[in-house]
C-alpha cells in the first residue's frame, strides 16, 4: 500500500500493558461498591440471625424481642418465603434460604430482621431466643467417615490402565496420607446485596456476585416470578476469588424477598465475622494414596482417594472434587492410575469455589507422592518431577483420557531452573544446612499444568452486547463480572483492537442480566477467554455490516475496505472513525450486535471418566527458597522466581498482577491461613485478628516474576492468549515444598517430611520434632 | 469552667461540631453514613485490615503530629481537637490525583480496589514522613493494611516511586501547616467536654486532674485511650460502654531520667517507639510487631496494661525489667510493681475509679542480657501465641539474677520462677540452659486454642530460652527479614 498507511497504532489495543480501567477511581475512593451507593429514600436494612449449634432441631423460635426492638419493621423466616425456600444447586434440594425445623451447621441463617438501620437490625437479631434439640454433629473428614461417609453428591472415578498390576509390578511402593486445610476467601468487600422493588413482580438487585445469572434464577425461584422480572446488576466486586460464585445468592435472595414484602429498598451486609462464619470456603482434603515407581523415580501406578469436607450441602462440591482429580496428575504421566473422590457431608458451612476449585488440592496431593519418591530414592525432587513430565508425543494421555497436545512444561521448567540457579543454590543450601546453627534453608522448584474450561461443558459459552453510537463511541457489555482481575479492561482492549479505535473510545458498563442473558459464572479462569471472544464476535458482526455498507456506498470490492487505526479506509479514501460511523447511521446500518461464543471441541462423560474436558492447558513453574528457625518453626520466604505461561498476553501488566497476587494468596493457604473449628463446630478463626492472610512483609523478599513470552496458545483462543486467574495460585506449592526440605534437613533428608498443610510455624516445628525422633530411633 | 457540650474537630478542613452523638458511634459510620464520605471502606470493623484508614493529625507543641488510624474503631470523642483527613481530601498540585494516588495507578497497585483507599492513606502518611522509604519501611507502614489481590509487590513498587510524582513540601499538610496549627490551637479551650446521645454520655476530661475527678464521679465509666480493644467491644459485641471517658489526649509524655523511662499512660506505641528503641532496643523491635501502624498510633502501653489481657505484649517485658506503675484515684496515688498488678484472669489490682497514670521502666544494665521474643502464626500484626521476655544478669560467666516472664502461657503475664531458679547461681552454659528448659512445666500449663496448641506453646517457650542463650554467644538464632532496621515510619512531628 502507500505511505498513506503509516498511521500511529491505536492506544490500548491488545498485547500491551494497560492500567485497570477503574484504577484512578480505586485510588481516589470514587469507585462505587454496593455499600457506597446512595440508598433510595426509605431504604431498609436486613440482618441475619444465625444458628448457635452445629446440628439440631429447632424446638422453638421466639422472635418477640426481635420484633419489639427499636427500628424493627419485621422479621422473615422460612414461612415468609413466597415460593420456594430453596437456594440449592440444580436438583439438590439441600440448601434452604432459612433453616426450617433443623439446623445443619453453626452459623446457618434461621431468620432475617428488617429495620430502619443496619445497626438496629443487627442489634435486634441478637435478641432471638432459639431452643435446639441437639443432634450428633460430624465436624470433619474423620468423623464423617466414621459415621458412614455420607456424600453430598456422587463421587467421581478416573481410571486408566491396570492399577493393581502397575503397583504389583513396581520395584518400589509407598502409601501415605496427607491432610490439607481449607481457606477463607477474605475478599476485602464482604458479601452484600441491595434490592429495589419494581412494578408488578419486578425487582432489581445490586449484588456482589460472580454469577449474576444464577442470582437472577435464585431470586426468581424463591419469589416465584419468572427470570424476566428480575434484573441483577454488578458493576464491580471488592474481590471474589470464588467466594461470590454461589455464596452471594443468599444475601441477594433475602434482600429481594424483603424488598418485595415491604415495598422498599433493602440492603443486607453481614459483619465480617458473620460473613466468615456463614459463607463457604475452600474445601479441606485428606488424600490417601499408594504409588508404585522404579529406581529412577518414574511412576508406574497411582491409586488415590481424595476426600473433602464439603459441609452440609452440595453447593459446588461435585465439580470441586472432580477438579481435584483432574489435577492429581499435575504435569506428570501415570501409566496406570485410579483416582476417586469422596465428597463428604459434614455439619460445617458448605464449602464452595475458591481460585483453583479443587485443582490446588489435587496438585498438592500429587506433589506429596513426588516428594515421597524423592526421599525414598535419595534424589532431588526436581529430578523426580522431570522424570515424570508428560511427553510431547508419547506418555501424554491424562487419567481422564485427554491427550495433552500443547505441552511446554519441560522447556518452561528448564528455563526457570537455569534463570533461578536452582541447582547451584540447592548445593549451597545443603552445605549451609550442614553447618551448626538453628537456622536451616530449603529450596524447591515445582511445576503447574492447569486445565482450562468449565468441566460442565454447557458453561463454556458467553455473550456480549456492543453498541456503536453515532459519535463513534462504543458501549461494551458482556456477561463477565469484574472483581479486580482486570477482565473489563482486557475485553475492552479486544474490542478496541477489533474496531481499531483507541481504548478510551470504549466505555465499559456494569454487568447486568438485562443486557446479556444466561451467562456463566465468572470463574474457572474463563473470563477473558469467553467474554473476549463474544465481544470480538459482536465487533465482527458490526464490522461486516460496515464493510457491506462501504462496498455499496462507494462501489468498491470487499478487500478495498479496511479498519485502520481510528479510521476506515475505503479504496484510497480515509474516513475518520466517527465520521464513517455517522455515515453508516444515515445509511441505516444496524450499529449494535449481540456477540456469542462457545468453546469448540470439548466434551466430558463424567460417568465414564473419559473425554476432552479442557480446551487447553496453562503452564507455569516457581522456585522458592525459605529460611526456617528450628527452635520455633518460624520462617520466611527469601526468594521466589516464577516463569508463567499466559500464551500471548492480552495485557502483561494485568497478567503479572494476577501471577503475583495468585502466588501470594496460594502461599497464604499453604502457610499461615488456618481455619480452626472447636469441638462444638464453631469456627474460631472468624476475623482477620485470628485468621492470618499474608501481609506485605510475608511476600517473598526477592520476587522475580516473568511471563514465558515465547508461548503462544496452540488453540485459537482470544488473540492467542491464555487464562491466568487460577493457574498461578498453585505456584505456591514451591513454598510448601521448600519448607519441607528445610524440615527434612533436621534428619539429614533421610526421612520424607510429610508435613500437612497449612505449614504454620507450629506445624513446621512439630514436624521437625517428629523427624528428629524418627531419626534418633533408626 | 462550664463544660463544653460539643466535640470539635476538623474533617477535610471543615470544622465539625457534634453535640448529639452516641458514645459508641464509630468514626467510620460517621463518615460513611452521616457524611456520605464513602471512599473510606469497612473491611473488618476490628482494626485489622486497614481499609478504613484515615489521617488523624494532632497539634503537639508547635508540631503537627500526623498519624494513620482505623476509622472503624475510633469514637468521635477521641478526635476532639484533631484534624482528620480522608481519601476524598487528597489532591495533586494541579487538582488531579495526589502523587501517592498516581503512583498507585501507574504501578498497578490496585486490583479490586476495595483496600486501595486505605493503602493510599497509609502510603500518604509514610511519604510525608519518609519521601524515599526503604522496603523495610514500606513493609512496616503497611503492616496494618491487608490486600487480597496483588500480593503487595506493585504496592511496594508504588510506595518507593511516589517521590517521582511530587514533593512533600507541596502537599497541603505542609503548605497549610501554619493555618492548620492555628485552627487547632483555636479549638483548645481547656474545658471538659460532655456530650450525650441516646445511649449515654461521653466525657473528655480537660486534664489529668479533671480525669481523676471524672472517674471519681463516674467510677463505672469505660476509659478509652486508643480504643484498639474497646472498639471491638462495640463493633463485634455491641456492648454498652457508656459512660465513656477518653484519655488519649492526656498523659502523653515520655521521659528518660536516672536510668528509668517514665511513660505516661496516654503514650501510644508509636510515640513510645523512638525512646524505647534507643534505650531498650528489644522493646523497639517488639513495638514494631504490635498490631499495624494504625493500631500502634492509637493504642497505648497504659491500655495494654490496664485491660489485663493474658496475651498483651508489653507486660511480660515490663515485668522482666521490673517496671512499676502509678495508679491514681482522685488525688491519691500508689505505686505497684507491675508483676503484682496482674492477679488472675480478668482481675487486676485496680479499684473502681482508679486509673493507670504512668509506667516507670528501669533501663537494663550494660552487662545484662535483655531479650524479648514473640512467636506468632504470622510474623507481623498477629496476636501472641507465646512471648518470652528475659532479663539475665551475668557476673564472670555466672548468672547472678534472672527475671523471665511470659505471655500466652497462663491466665496472666507471669514470671517463670522455677526456670529463673535453675539459672541463678549457675554458669551461663548450654548445660545450664538445657537444665533450666526442663523446669518450664513447673511454671506454666498453657492452653490449646486457635493460635497454638499447648504442646507447641510449651516447646516454643523452652526453645526461646535456648535462642537467648545462643544469641548471647553471637549466633544468629532467629529469622531477620531485613538486616536494615525498619525504622520508625512516623518520626516525631514534621519539620
Amino acid at each position: 500500500m502507500t505511505a498513506l498507511d503509516a498511521r500511529p497504532a491505536i492506544r490500548g489495543g491488545v498485547h500491551v500493558s494497560q492500567k485497570h480501567d477503574s484504577a484512578h477511581k480505586h485510588v481516589s475512593g470514587t469507585a462505587e461498591y454496593i455499600d457506597d451507593m446512595p440508598e433510595p429514600a426509605g431504604a431498609l436494612h436486613a440482618y441475619l440471625g444465625l444458628s448457635t449449634v452445629a446440628h439440631g432441631t429447632i424446638v422453638s423460635l421466639d422472635l418477640d424481642a426481635v420484633k419489639a426492638a427499636p427500628g424493627v419493621v419485621g422479621v422473615l423466616t422460612a414461612r415468609d418465603i413466597p415460593a420456594s425456600n430453596d437456594i440449592s444447586q440444580p436438583g439438590k434440594h439441600d440448601e434452604p434460604v432459612f433453616a426450617d425445623g433443623i439446623v445443619e451447621f453453626h452459623g446457618q441463617q434461621i431468620f432475617a430482621v428488617i429495620a430502619t438501620s443496619r445497626e438496629a437490625a443487627r442489634r435486634a437479631a441478637a435478641l432471638a431466643k432459639v431452643e435446639y434439640g441437639p443432634l450428633p454433629a460430624m465436624l470433619d473428614i474423620g468423623a464423617a467417615r466414621e459415621a458412614g461417609g455420607t456424600v453430598v453428591t456422587d463421587p467421581m472415578k478416573l481410571e486408566r490402565g491396570d492399577v493393581a498390576a502397575g503397583l504389583a509390578g513396581a520395584r518400589h511402593r509407598i502409601s501415605g496420607s496427607m491432610d490439607m486445610g481449607g481457606q477463607e476467601h477474605f475478599y476485602l468487600e464482604g458479601q452484600i446485596a441491595m434490592a429495589i422493588p419494581g412494578e408488578d413482580d419486578e425487582v432489581t438487585v445490586h449484588s456482589s456476585t460472580q454469577h449474576p445469572s444464577e442470582v437472577q434464577h435464585m431470586v426468581g425461584h424463591v419469589l416465584g416470578v419468572p427470570s424476566n422480572a428480575v434484573n441483577i446488576v454488578v458493576r464491580r466486586m471488592g474481590g471474589g476469588f470464588g467466594g461470590k460464585e454461589t455464596q452471594g445468592n443468599l444475601f441477594a435472595v433475602v434482600a429481594a424477598v424483603a424488598a418485595k414484602r415491604y415495598g422498599r429498598a433493602v440492603k443486607l451486609r453481614p459483619d465480617r465475622d458473620d460473613d466468615m462464619v456463614m459463607t463457604g470456603k475452600r474445601h479441606d482434603f485428606r488424600v490417601d494414596y499408594e504409588v508404585g515407581f522404579d529406581d529412577e523415580g518414574r511412576i508406574e501406578a497411582v491409586d488415590a482417594v481424595f476426600a473433602a469436607r464439603c459441609g452440609f450441602s452440595a453447593d459446588l462440591s461435585g465439580p470441586v472434587t472432580d477438579r481435584a482429580l483432574f489435577h492429581a496428575d499435575n504435569a506428570y504421566y501415570y501409566p496406570n492410575v485410579r483416582l476417586v473422590s469422596q465428597p463428604l457431608k459434614t455439619n460445617t458451612v458448605s464449602n464452595t469455589a475458591f481460585r483453583g476449585f479443587g485443582g490446588p488440592q489435587g496438585m498438592v496431593g500429587c506433589e506429596r507422592w513426588i516428594e515421597d519418591i524423592a526421599y525414598a530414592l535419595g534424589k532431588d525432587p526436581l529430578d523426580i518431577r522431570k522424570a515424570n513430565f508428560y511427553g510431547e508425543t508419547d506418555r501424554n494421555v491424562t487419567p481422564y483420557h485427554q491427550t495433552v497436545e500443547d505441552n511446554i512444561i519441560a522447556r518452561l521448567v528448564n528455563e526457570l531452573e537455569e534463570s533461578s540457579e536452582y541447582r547451584q543454590r540447592r548445593e549451597e543450601i545443603i552445605a549451609f544446612n550442614r553447618e551448626p546453627g538453628v537456622l536451616k534453608r530449603g529450596i524447591a522448584l515445582t511445576p503447574v499444568k492447569f486445565g482450562i474450561s468449565f468441566t460442565l461443558t454447557a458453561f463454556n459459552q458467553a455473550g456480549a452486547l456492543v453498541h456503536v453510537y453515532r459519535d463513534g463511541s462504543v458501549h461494551l457489555n458482556h456477561g463477565g463480572t469484574e472483581m479486580g482481575q482486570g477482565l473489563y479492561v482486557k475485553v475492552a482492549q479486544v474490542l478496541a483492537d477489533s474496531f481499531q479505535i483507541d481504548l478510551d473510545k470504549v466505555r465499559i458498563t456494569a454487568t447486568t442480566t438485562g443486557k446479556v442473558p444466561n451467562t456463566s459464572a465468572t470463574a474457572a479462569s474463563s473470563g477473558s477467554d469467553l467474554n473476549g471472544m463474544a465481544a470480538a464476535d459482536a465487533a465482527e458482526q458490526i464490522k461486516d455490516r460496515l464493510v457491506r455498507f462501504a462496498m455499496e456506498k462507494f462501489d468498491v470490492p470487499e478487500d478495498a475496505v479496511s479498519f485502520e487505526p481510528n479510521c476506515v479506509l475505503v479504496g484510497n479514501q480515509r474516513h475518520q472513525w466517527a465520521d464513517f460511523i455517522d455515515m453508516a447511521y444515515l445509511g441505516r446500518v444496524q450499529l449494535s450486535a449481540a456477540g456469542f461464543y462457545k468453546t469448540p471441541g470439548i466434551h466430558w462423560d463424567r460417568a465414564a471418566g473419559k473425554g476432552k474436558p479442557f480446551f487447553y492447558f496453562a503452564y507455569g513453574a516457581a522456585c522458592s527458597q525459605v529460611l526456617v528457625d528450628t527452635l520455633t518453626g518460624e520462617y520466611m520466604v527469601e526468594r521466589t522466581d516464577i516463569l508463567h505461561d499466559v500464551g500471548k498476553s492480552l495485557n502483561p501488566a494485568i497478567d503479572i498482577g494476577q501471577i503475583e497476587g495468585g502466588f501470594v494468596q496460594g502461599m497464604g493457604w499453604l502457610t499461615t491461613e488456618e481455619l480452626w473449628w472447636d469441638d462444638k463446630g464453631r469456627l474460631r478463626t472468624h476475623a482477620p485478628s485470628t485468621y492470618k492472610i499474608p501481609l506485605a512483609s510475608d511476600a517473598p523478599k526477592v520476587f522475580n516474576v516473568r511471563l514465558a513470552d515465547w508461548s503462544v496458545s496452540k488453540v485459537p483462543t482470544i488473540r492467542r492468549s491464555k487464562a491466568v486467574g487460577e493457574p498461578p495460585f498453585m505456584l505456591a506449592m514451591s513454598v510448601l515444598e521448600a519448607l519441607s526440605m528445610a524440615v527434612a534437613s533436621v534428619a539429614d533428608y533421610r526421612i520424607a517430611p510429610r508435613m500437612d498443610a497449612p505449614a504454620t510455624p507450629e506445624r513446621v516445628l512439630m514436624t521437625m520434632e517428629r523427624l528428629k525422633r524418627a531419626a534418633a530411633a533408626v | 469552667m462550664e463544660p463544653r457540650n460539643a466535640i470539635r474537630f476538623y474533617l477535610n478542613d471543615n470544622l465539625v461540631e457534634l453535640s448529639d452523638v452516641e458514645p459508641d458511634r464509630t468514626l467510620l459510620d460517621f463518615l460513611r453514613i452521616d457524611r456520605s464520605l464513602t471512599g473510606t471502606k469497612e473491611g473488618c470493623a476490628e482494626g485489622d485490615c486497614g481499609a478504613c484508614s484515615v489521617i488523624v493529625a494532632r497539634k503537639m507543641d508547635e508540631n503537627l503530629d500526623i498519624r494513620t488510624a482505623n476509622a472503624c474503631i475510633i469514637m468521635p470523642a477521641m478526635l476532639d481537637g484533631t484534624y482528620v483527613v480522608t481519601v476524598e481530601h487528597l489532591k495533586g498540585k494541579d487538582g488531579g490525583l495526589h502523587p501517592v494516588q498516581q503512583a498507585m495507578v501507574d504501578y498497578h497497585g490496585s486490583q479490586c480496589g476495595f483496600c486501595t483507599p486505605g493503602f493510599v492513606m497509609s502510603l500518604y502518611a509514610l511519604w510525608l514522613a519518609q519521601p524515599s522509604p526503604s522496603v523495610p519501611a514500606v513493609e512496616k507502614a503497611l503492616q496494618g493494611n491487608l490486600c487480597r489481590c496483588t500480593g503487595y509487590a506493585p504496592i511496594i513498587r508504588a510506595a518507593q516511586a511516589v517521590t517521582d510524582y511530587g514533593d512533600v513540601i507541596d502537599d497541603a499538610l505542609n503548605t497549610e501547616r501554619a493555618e492548620i496549627l492555628a485552627k487547632l490551637a483555636a479549638l483548645g479551650d481547656g474545658r471538659r467536654v460532655v456530650v450525650r446521645g441516646a445511649r449515654g454520655e461521653t466525657i473528655i476530661p480537660a486534664d489529668v486532674d479533671d480525669l481523676a475527678a471524672v472517674l471519681d464521679e463516674r467510677p463505672e465509666a469505660t476509659v478509652i485511650a486508643g480504643a484498639t480493644d474497646v472498639g471491638l467491644w462495640v463493633t463485634k459485641f455491641m456492648r454498652e460502654i457508656a459512660p465513656v471517658v477518653t484519655i488519649g489526649h492526656l498523659m502523653r509524655d515520655i521521659t528518660v531520667a536516672d536510668g528509668r523511662i517514665e511513660i505516661g499512660a496516654g503514650v501510644s506505641y508509636s510515640r513510645a517507639f523512638a525512646t524505647m528503641a534507643e534505650h531498650i532496643p528489644p522493646m523497639g523491635e517488639l513495638i514494631d510487631r504490635i498490631g499495624g501502624e494504625q493500631v500502634r498510633n492509637m493504642g497505648t502501653i497504659g491500655g495494654n496494661i490496664a485491660n489485663g489481657s493474658p496475651i498483651g505484649d508489653t507486660p511480660p517485658p515490663l515485668i522482666a525489667l521490673g517496671a512499676s506503675i502509678t495508679l491514681r484515684k482522685g488525688s491519691a496515688r500508689r505505686v505497684v510493681q507491675l508483676e503484682d498488678y496482674f492477679i488472675d484472669y480478668g482481675k487486676q489490682d485496680r479499684a473502681k475509679g482508679e486509673f493507670v497514670e504512668a509506667i516507670s521502666v528501669p533501663v537494663p544494665g550494660k552487662n545484662d542480657i535483655f531479650a524479648i521474643h514473640k512467636v506468632t502464626k504470622r510474623r507481623d500484626e498477629d496476636i501472641t501465641a507465646t512471648l518470652g521476655a528475659f532479663c539475665i544478669s551475668l557476673d564472670g560467666g555466672t548468672v547472678t539474677d534472672a527475671r523471665i516472664a511470659y505471655g500466652g502461657m497462663a491466665a496472666t503475664p507471669k514470671r517463670a520462677r522455677a526456670v529463673e531458679a535453675a539459672l541463678i547461681g549457675q554458669p551461663w552454659t548450654m548445660e545450664t540452659v538445657e537444665a533450666a528448659m526442663e523446669r518450664f512445666e513447673e511454671d506454666y500449663a498453657p492452653l490449646s486454642d486457635w493460635r497454638a496448641s499447648a504442646q507447641y506453646r510449651m516447646l516454643a517457650a523452652k526453645n526461646l530460652l535456648m535462642r537467648v542463650y545462643r544469641e548471647s554467644g553471637g549466633e544468629r538464632a532467629r529469622i531477620v527479614r531485613h538486616e536494615e532496621a525498619r525504622g520508625s515510619a512516623m518520626p516525631e512531628g514534621l519539620q
